[in-house]
């Protein structure tokens, strides 16, 4: 990161003389000298990457050992894609290690924190080999910045892919869990709603209260919303539409647990609740439901 | 298609079997309103079990179907709406709240006859 300020300037210098430059020495033939390089200096320059992660207190979650130990594979696969100019490896590696990092709290800036720093260890070491001869180090560092930058990029990718994904499988899971419709009495069916709902969970919702409906012939439903903390326009005009299309099912739905800051809300907002069934308590709206299906509690 | 439309004691039953065209609606329209009074009925139930996506139209043809056999002195109940017709009629806009729903025919004939041994 520290030399970040050097390529806008070295660039600027760069341009017209590469151009001329460059008729003659391919920039392939380049790039297997500068792997040749990386490759007779591995020991050190690995030694030297592994220091500075320490140093900048990266990767604090992992141990000396493995650290040195995924550093050499980072290495080895970083050299290969510089190499072969194919990335799918590497990829393959990052997917991988996110997959074995992220549970243990890696977190996004250490893993492109690690590879900038071993860009600008092996950048380094570029400038101390060449330092004599400063026309081809700038061959050299044109040949080795854009596939150095397109490693940082596949490698920080891969790994907020993996996390995205693992993030996306974890709603999935909250999902399934957190809408059980469960049956208290004949015909008579609860739903308690915890958490926060998004207008996605929101018909989630509702579907499998109408299927629940239908295969419990259920007459009456208790929705409980004790564990909601707050609700916008939409989820709460979601939730007024719920209620209708249960009563298109023939069945009668009772909203409880509604919390005061969510009635303020509501009222505030003018959302049109005059159509639902409200009752304070869980345990008030069983005892309504009761009424409602003609149970009656007798005391022994 | 014609709606076969059942008489079955002091209730009159239609089961809608398959898609209607709006024709075939207006036709049930008429047919219930005549017999309503002809077979002294006291309610209408209308079988919609059938019926897998449910238009503006036939909604609105069902809401006036129940208000004219109010006015011709009866009850209609409208049963068997499925779960995913249901939640598309309300995202329209259509919630038949004049109307009264059960979830099936034998829901909707419990429903009648509590109702009317509660009114003997």
């Amino acid at each position: 990161m520290a030399k970040r300020d050097r390529s806008p300037r070295a660039s600027g210098l760069r341009s017209p003389e590469a151009a001329k430059l460059t008729q003659g020495e391919a920039p392939s033939e380049l790039l297997r000298e500068l792997v040749a390089h990386l490759r007779q200096n591995r020991t050190l320059l690995r030694e030297e990457w592994v220091g500075r992660i320490s140093e900048t207190r990266l990767l604090t979650a992992m141990t000396k050992d493995e650290i040195f130990a995924e550093a050499t594979s980072v290495y080895d696969s970083y050299v290969e894609a510089l190499e072969t100019g194919t990335f799918e490896a590497l990829q393959a590696y990052a997917r991988n290690l996110s997959e074995r990092i992220i549970p243990r709290g890696v977190e996004t800036h250490e893993v492109v924190g690690i590879v900038l720093l071993l860009r600008d260890v092996l950048a380094r070491s570029l400038f101390a080999t060449y330092q004599t001869d400063f026309k081809k180090l700038n061959r050299i560092l044109d040949a080795y910045e854009p596939a150095a930058n397109r490693i940082a990029n596949t490698v920080a990718v891969g790994f907020v892919q993996e996390r995205e994904r693992v993030i996306r499988q974890q709603q999935e899971a909250i999902r399934e869990l957190s809408t059980p419709v469960l049956q208290v009495r004949e015909r008579l069916l609860i739903l308690p709603i915890i958490g926060v709902i998004d207008p996605q969970r929101a018909r989630q919702l509702t579907e499998q209260l109408l299927r629940g409906i239908r295969t419990n012939r259920a007459k009456v439903v208790v929705i409980d919303i004790t564990g909601v903390a707050a609700m916008d326009v939409t989820v709460a005009n979601h939730l007024v539409q719920t209620v209708e299309a249960s009563r298109l099912l023939g069945a009668t739905v009772i909203v409880t647990g509604l919390s005061p800051e969510i009635a303020q809300t509501l009222v505030t907002i003018g959302v049109d609740l005059g159509k639902m069934n409200t009752v304070g308590d869980l345990q008030g709206g069983i005892e309504q439901a009761e009424r409602l299906l003609g149970y009656k509690v007798v005391p022994s | 298609m014609e709606v076969p439309i059942l008489k079955q004691g002091e209730f009159l039953i239609a089961t809608i079997q398959a898609a209607l065209s709006d024709a075939d609606l207006e036709h049930l329209r008429m047919a219930l309103i005549q017999r309503v009074v002809r077979f002294r009925s006291r309610a209408v139930i209308v079988d919609v079990t059938a019926m897998d996506v449910m238009d503006s139209f036939a909604s609105r043809t069902l809401k006036e179907i129940a208000q004219m056999i109010r006015l011709r002195g009866a009850e209609t109940v409208i049963v068997g709406i499925q779960p995913e017709v249901a939640f598309a009629m309300v995202q329209l806009g259509i919630t038949l709240e004049t109307v009264a729903t059960a979830l099936d025919l034998e829901e909707g004939l419990a429903y009648l006859s509590q109702k009317f041994k509660n009114l003997n």
